[in-house]
């Protein structure tokens, strides 16, 4: 007899199953807009130059050694990637009341603050703080906040899909009736699934409510630098709820932007209200991770510290970034006029509004399903796309079957 | 509009406190003496006094930074194939009736850490599938500080002790640990230790594990982090979990790959788990957890070992550079031994050589633990438990005679 013998099957997680889908599909036409990585225009996976420059630099050194990092990371690596966070010239940081934790990728980020948020936020050990995610949000939001122990995970109205927006008014609707001190994940920029971010006077207009009911900000920030192209510009709401004086986590992700998706490289920024109360929080966060991962990776860390922190790679690294942010803008203007000439039915405008990786096209599970089995274009079931995975030599048969979907299927 | 004062308490003020996790290193390196001796680290420590690059590992990592057909895509969940294959039979042997039957899967992790992390989780969401088990589970006296901890962390607060180093004899006394495993609760988890203990590095003979294997109500989570290490054979070290395997136990195994090849900064792991039925489900169950760990481990020192792990030559080289590590080790012990044994005193020092691998218990109380540390500026764990590799010709002598005095002077 088994001791596993009941274990239930899980279910498969649904970007997962699409990729697989994908490689078994023999069908020469056949375009993955699935998964949440950047492609080249020959549909490639993209190293970095700065990347495969710096690599090499790391591979030569003899004086670098192999010993455990610090529990809380490498200490370069921390310091550069808050700043990328908060801006160089950040009073917070002035002030030494920024601190930050190395993590395994955006998820171990999450995974960190979450854990400690359970253990010292809102009382000591109190798992029934509720904790808000937005509606769509990242599929695995909610899984990291229960697995740390939360037992109360709710959404918060964000996506109108009528409209094709953002539901303003329901979003601070639900700010206003949460619990006081609830729990807030919030999309530093280039919205996970739908693209769509809040303007600044938005931003503006949610802090002020969470200021109010002393709301706790934390910030999932994946994609710096890939949204707009400007890493500064794509962290204005981090650094705009720092201004105004919240106390606040960033967790922060370097897989995206640096195409650094397998060295799982990530940062969690903490704003305290002074450096007393950031040393408690990061010697807690130690003894988290000490029986998490014990120690994080070497080899991402090193060569992300490297080059922030050396002015000419970090000159080549933002062009790189703002290379890959580039080929998404060109892709979103082309989608969009091809629609537009093929006159397919209702507004495509969002499909240049939204901003990042991905966009939400709006197209129903039916058509989805339509344009997956027939036209071997795959795609989530909520009508996500990522961009990146369009090129000059697919956008045309895309358009063509969006607007075929569109047209028959209802 | 009015403009709302943020509050002048921080929301983090519950937050106590937390004394570092690495105080004794921290100590050690603002310790300014110039004899001073780190002997209470983790990591093998050369003849030079620093840790170790394998060549093999410097070459192949310089291969891997100028392939053009690696990918920096996300990996697996469960990390690579090549790598937990390797991992895989590495531990249990090609051969095993369990991979044969195809009874086991693995997980690339984050260190041995995060094996033990991911397993303890696992068990605790799938462990008689009932409502959440939560224990108990059955550590060896003593243990690594952070063992209890990984295992509160993952949810399973009922963590008990099973009696394992005895301070009189200095060894293992087996009798008592089979007693503590023969009354133990139906089902309980129990952490057993194969290539040597952490802290004392004892070991168990072949006979002491069988009868330790007999109490077949027990589900046996091994920790194997320095394979190869210990005896000098990857085969004799990992022998306890064969033969578990071999009488057709479920059970699961945390490995550490650090030691063996240096790589500890890169933290190679893997979590191998022996079952007799279910494996999909539990990998599926595996995975689920991985998603909220790490979502997928890091590549590069599991591809540095699986690439050593699969081309016959390199294996070859690599099992020779372990197998020196062993041997060095052993030389330091028999040293170590010897020049105890010529300072003179009713002492016995036998207990020092018989295990082998990295670590070693002498029959220290605090007080002389204490002096060693504040008077001879040598560290090492409270508990008298040192790491044998950071001894070298050096400061040998320094070594034991300060031992000798700790031991000698009225305390």
């Amino acid at each position: 007899m088994s001791i596993f013998g009941e274990v239930p099957q899980a279910a498969p997680v649904a970007v997962f199953k699409l990729t697989a889908d994908f490689r078994e599909d023999q069908n020469p036409s056949k375009v993955n807009l699935g998964v949440g990585a950047y492609r080249t225009e020959e549909c490639q996976p993209w190293v970095l130059p700065v990347v495969r420059k710096v690599e090499k630099m790391i591979a030569d050194d003899h004086s670098l050694n192999h010993e455990y990092l610090p529990i809380l990371g490498l200490p370069e690596f921390r310091s550069s990637a808050s700043k990328i966070a908060l801006g160089e010239d950040s009073s917070a940081i002035k002030d030494k009341r920024v601190g930050a934790v190395q993590c395994l990728g955006g998820t171990g980020a999450l995974k960190i603050g979450a854990e400690f948020l359970r253990r010292w936020y809102n009382g000591t050990d109190n798992t029934k703080t509720p904790v808000y995610v937005s509606a769509p949000t990242w599929e695995n939001h909610n899984a990291v906040f229960s697995n740390a122990g939360f037992e109360d995970i709710r959404p918060y109205k964000y996506w109108d899909a009528g409209k094709r927006g953002l539901d303003l008014e329901g979003f601070l609707g639900d700010l206003e009736s949460a619990p006081d001190h609830s729990i807030f994940v919030l999309h530093a920029c280039a919205h996970n699934p739908t693209g769509t971010d809040p303007t600044q006077d938005q931003w503006k207009k949610i802090a002020d409510v969470m200021k109010r009911k002393s709301l706790f900000a934390f910030f999932d920030s994946a994609y710096q630098g890939f949204a707009s192209g400007n890493l500064d510009k794509d962290a204005w709401a981090v650094r705009y709820f720092v201004s105004q004086g919240f106390e606040l986590f960033c967790a922060q992700s370097f897989s995206k932007n640096f195409g650094l998706y397998n060295e799982r490289v990530g940062n969690l920024t903490v704003v305290a209200k002074d450096q007393d109360n950031l040393n408690r929080v990061l010697s807690q966060m130690e003894k988290i991770a000490r029986v998490t991962w014990s120690n994080p990776p070497s080899q991402g860390a090193r060569l992300v510290a490297i080059t922030l922190n050396t002015p000419e790679l970090f000159a080549e690294w933002k062009d790189n970034v703002k290379t890959m942010a580039d080929r998404v803008l060109l892709m979103r203007a082309q989608l969009k006029e091809k629609l537009k000439a093929l006159g397919t039915p209702g507004t495509w405008e969002h499909i240049t509004e939204q901003i990042g990786m991905f966009s939400f096209t709006g197209l129903n599970p039916k058509q989805v399903e339509y344009m997956v089995k027939e036209k071997h274009i795959y795609l989530m079931a909520s009508g996500r796309i990522n961009m990146c995975g369009l090129t000059t030599k697919n956008i045309d048969y895309v358009a063509e079957s969006i607007h075929e979907a569109v047209t028959t299927v209802q | 509009m009015h403009q709302h004062e943020m509050s002048a308490r921080s929301v983090f003020d519950g937050a106590v406190f937390m004394p570092s996790q690495m105080k004794l290193l921290e100590d050690f390196k603002r310790d300014t003496h110039p004899d001073k001796v780190n002997l209470a680290g983790r990591e093998y420590v050369g003849e030079h006094g620093h840790t170790t690059w394998l060549p093999l590992v410097r070459k192949i990592k310089q291969q891997i930074a100028t392939d053009p057909t690696l990918t920096p895509e996300y990996p697996p969940n469960l990390g690579i194939p090549e790598f937990t294959r390797r991992a895989t039979e590495l531990a249990l042997g090609k051969d095993s009736p369990a991979i044969v039957e195809s009874r086991v899967f693995g997980v690339q992790t984050v260190g041995c850490t995060g094996a033990v992390r991911l397993g303890a989780e696992l068990l605790r969401s799938c462990y008689c599938s009932s409502s959440s088990w939560s224990g108990p589970i059955l550590l060896s006296s003593p243990c690594d500080d952070s063992l209890a901890g990984i295992f509160k962390a993952a949810g399973i607060e009922d963590v008990q002790y099973y009696r394992f180093w005895d301070a009189e004899s200095n060894g293992v006394c087996v009798e008592n640990m089979v007693r503590d495993l023969e009354n133990a609760p139906e089902q309980c988890l129990v952490v057993l230790f194969a290539s040597g203990h952490r802290p004392t590095g004892a070991e168990l003979s072949h006979e002491d594990w069988k009868r330790v294997a007999e109490k077949r109500q027990l589900f046996p989570f091994f920790l194997m982090s320095a394979q190869g290490l210990c005896s000098g054979s990857l085969e004799q070290d990992a022998w306890p979990v064969r033969h578990c395997v071999s009488l057709g136990l479920e059970l699961l195994c945390a490995q550490s790959f650090s030691y063996s090849f240096g790589l500890y900064g890169e933290r190679v792991g893997h979590l191998l788990c022996v079952l007799k039925q279910n494996l999909l489900a539990v990998q599926s169950q595996a995975e689920k957890i991985v998603q909220t760990l790490w979502s997928c481990p890091p590549m590069e020192g599991a591809r540095v070992v699986a690439t050593v792990l699969s081309n016959p030559a390199h294996l070859v080289d690599w099992q020779e550079s372990v197998k020196a590590i062993a041997e060095r080790c052993m030389l330091i012990r028999e040293r170590l031994r010897e020049r105890l044994r010529l300072l003179g005193g009713p002492w016995q020092w036998d207990h020092i050589i018989k295990p082998g691998g990295l670590y070693c218990c002498f029959g220290l109380n605090t007080q002389q633990v204490e002096f060693l540390v504040q008077k001879k500026h040598i560290y090492l764990l409270p508990n008298g438990c040192l790491n044998v590799s950071a001894i070298n010709s050096r400061n040998l002598d320094y070594v034991a005679e300060s031992i000798h005095q700790a031991l000698s002077s009225k305390l």
